[in-house]
């Protein structure tokens, strides 16, 4: 035990490896908790995939709509940047707040050597993984279902994550400044969540929408990503309006990822 | 002590948010080895002083050195050799009670080795080894407070900061706690502690501060304190309530001082039994009686007016 005079056996990591230990402690957390996100992770696609892609599928005649391809080929990779947004919402939102105020954790790491800043880092690269792993369980449930209509569906998957984190890191930086039970998550959930998994293009073309609606769905991630995604897939998909999507989703990337930034030190560090 | 050997030094150090001024320039040093005390009610600016010592919190005013370090510069170096029992438990509930001291002594830059090592000792020390493998959201309000207590010695501070830490918790657990706290104090490791409660204080503290409104209004030791504001001896006369101010003319000449509460007087006096006597003597009939010695609690009353725990 310590006694009087003696040096203390603390060290400060370097900012990357605070960053890699709060995912360390992270995947403390989800290597004894993971079964319990089985059902969002692996099972909820699937199903998605069975009934909609095969069931509901087999009555779309493969078109010019599809690409000339079976419809659950067509769906696959814009249901996986859609189950990513969904994924990357859902761990943007009570988990962070319940960091904050229930469990407080946060507050735990922050009187260590590790700072606010290098906590979201580690909390942000969590994020990463966390839906990379969401990314690789689909990309396992399309190939067992005949889903993945080629190499590409590889490059979906890195679009998808781009798009996730896109999703996740403005809704961390305001999940970082809710005082309360958290409540406005629901209307994330219904309002932005919903429709955007409805009319952002992933189980049909957006060009069937109202001419008028079309602008508003240009300004949703998922519709960049489900670009992406699909375009990459079924070979579609131009250099120049993959730039745009790109850039489109890094912008909201890198805005958020500002944001949550400022926040979590606003908070944590007063 | 050398004034250059202070853990903790602070000259005017002050805190504000936004227009309110938690705490108003106070000036404060901390000697290796002692168990330090800050005593006074809620918002008394405890807390606030308290985070800006860890150096999770800017100071808005004055002068802080930590460790000889300013905290505004050197923040994570002299927070990787500082330990923090903050005033709410925040564990993680949902990793097992050893998991949670592997987790957080990885933060200091400790190896995985040497924390499973270190883990090991502080949960015999803290009295968990046979929850080890639990997770700690069942567990009592003392283990969870041992365990965050335990989790706070895994980089072996130099200096350990704890705020409120038996607020909440019932008589038996606060007295384990109290005892850990003993031991540690025995070992040599520097002690902060906040609290609202004067019986800790005197069981903990060598030497502490009683802090009110943001400004330290006393500084001593509990027994230099006890004597510089109170008298030895303090005669309870408990009332109904609203009585009591009606009997305070018949006994004001029979101590010191006279302190009247909702339900009480209270007479501060060398020889409480005498004061009673005299008091019985005059026809004044209280509903029950009590000489006790002055505590920290009687301080408080008299530099601030109020009581510590309202």
């Amino acid at each position: 035990m310590t006694t009087t005079g003696q040096r203390s056996t603390g060290t400060v990591p370097s900012p990357t490896r605070a960053a890699l230990l709060v995912v360390e402690g992270l995947w403390a957390w989800y290597r004894r908790n993971w079964r319990s996100t089985v059902i969002s992770t692996l099972v909820q696609p699937a199903l998605f995939l069975v009934a909609l892609g095969l069931g509901f599928g087999s009555q779309v005649e493969p078109g010019p709509a599809t690409g000339g391809l079976p419809y659950v080929q067509f769906l696959a990779p814009a249901l996986l940047a859609a189950t990513l947004m969904q994924t990357a919402t859902f761990e943007s939102t009570y988990p962070i707040l319940s960091a904050f105020k229930w469990q407080r954790t946060y507050w735990a790491v922050v009187a260590t050597p590790i700072s606010a800043a290098q906590l979201l880092a580690g909390q942000l690269t969590w994020l990463a993984a966390r839906l990379a792993f969401t990314a690789v369980a689909f990309l396992a449930v399309s190939a067992a279902l005949g889903a993945v209509a080629g190499p590409g569906f590889l490059l979906a998957v890195v679009f998808s994550l781009i798009t996730g984190l896109a999703c996740g890191a403005p809704i961390v930086a305001y999940a970082a400044t809710i005082e309360s039970e958290g409540q406005q998550f629901n209307v994330i959930f219904r309002f932005i969540v919903l429709p955007m998994m409805m009319f952002s293009g992933t189980f049909f073309p957006v060009e069937q929408l109202p001419g008028w609606v079309q602008p508003v769905v240009w300004l949703t991630p998922l519709w960049h990503g489900t670009e992406l995604c699909r375009g990459v897939t079924l070979g579609t998909l131009g250099a120049l309006p993959a730039l745009g999507h790109l850039l489109y989703l890094l912008a909201l990337l890198g805005v958020g990822a500002y944001l949550a930034r400022r926040n979590f030190v606003r908070r944590l560090e007063v | 002590m050398v004034g250059d050997g202070a853990l903790v030094r602070a000259r005017g150090l002050g805190k504000r948010f936004g227009d309110f001024e938690a705490v108003k320039g106070i000036d404060l040093e901390v000697r290796p080895g002692e168990a330090f005390g800050f005593l006074g009610p809620n918002g008394a600016g405890k807390s606030s002083t308290m985070r800006m010592i860890s150096c999770v919190s800017p100071r808005t005013g004055g002068e802080l050195t930590v460790l000889g370090m300013d905290p505004d510069r050197a923040g994570p170096r002299i927070r990787a050799r500082l330990g923090v029992v903050p005033q709410q438990d925040n564990l993680d509930t949902e990793l097992t009670v050893r998991q949670n001291l592997h987790v957080y002594g990885r933060y200091f830059g400790l190896s995985k080795a040497h924390v499973r090592a270190r883990a090991e000792e502080l949960l015999d020390f803290a009295q968990l080894t046979e929850r080890a493998d639990d997770e700690v959201e069942p567990l009592s309000g003392g283990m969870k407070r041992r365990l965050t207590i335990a989790r706070s010695l895994i980089n072996d501070p130099e200096l350990l900061l704890l705020d409120e830490p038996t607020t909440g918790l019932d008589p038996q657990a606060r007295h384990l706690l109290w005892d850990r706290l003993f031991r540690l104090k025995q070992q040599g490791v520097t002690l902060i502690v906040t609290t609202h409660y004067m019986d800790e204080a005197e069981q903990l503290c060598d030497r502490l501060v009683v802090m009110d409104g943001g400004r330290i209004v006393a500084e001593g030791s509990p027994g230099e304190l006890i004597s510089r504001h109170a008298t030895r001896e303090v005669l309870e006369l408990r009332f109904a309530p609203g009585a009591q101010a009606a009997a305070e003319p018949s006994v004001v000449d029979l101590a010191e001082r006279v302190e009247v509460l909702p339900d009480r007087l209270l007479l501060y006096t060398g020889d409480g039994e005498s004061a009673l006597k005299a008091a019985h003597d005059r026809g004044v009939v209280p509903v029950s009686s009590l000489v006790r010695r002055a505590t920290l609690e009687d301080v408080f009353l008299r530099l601030t007016g109020r009581t510590l725990v309202d």
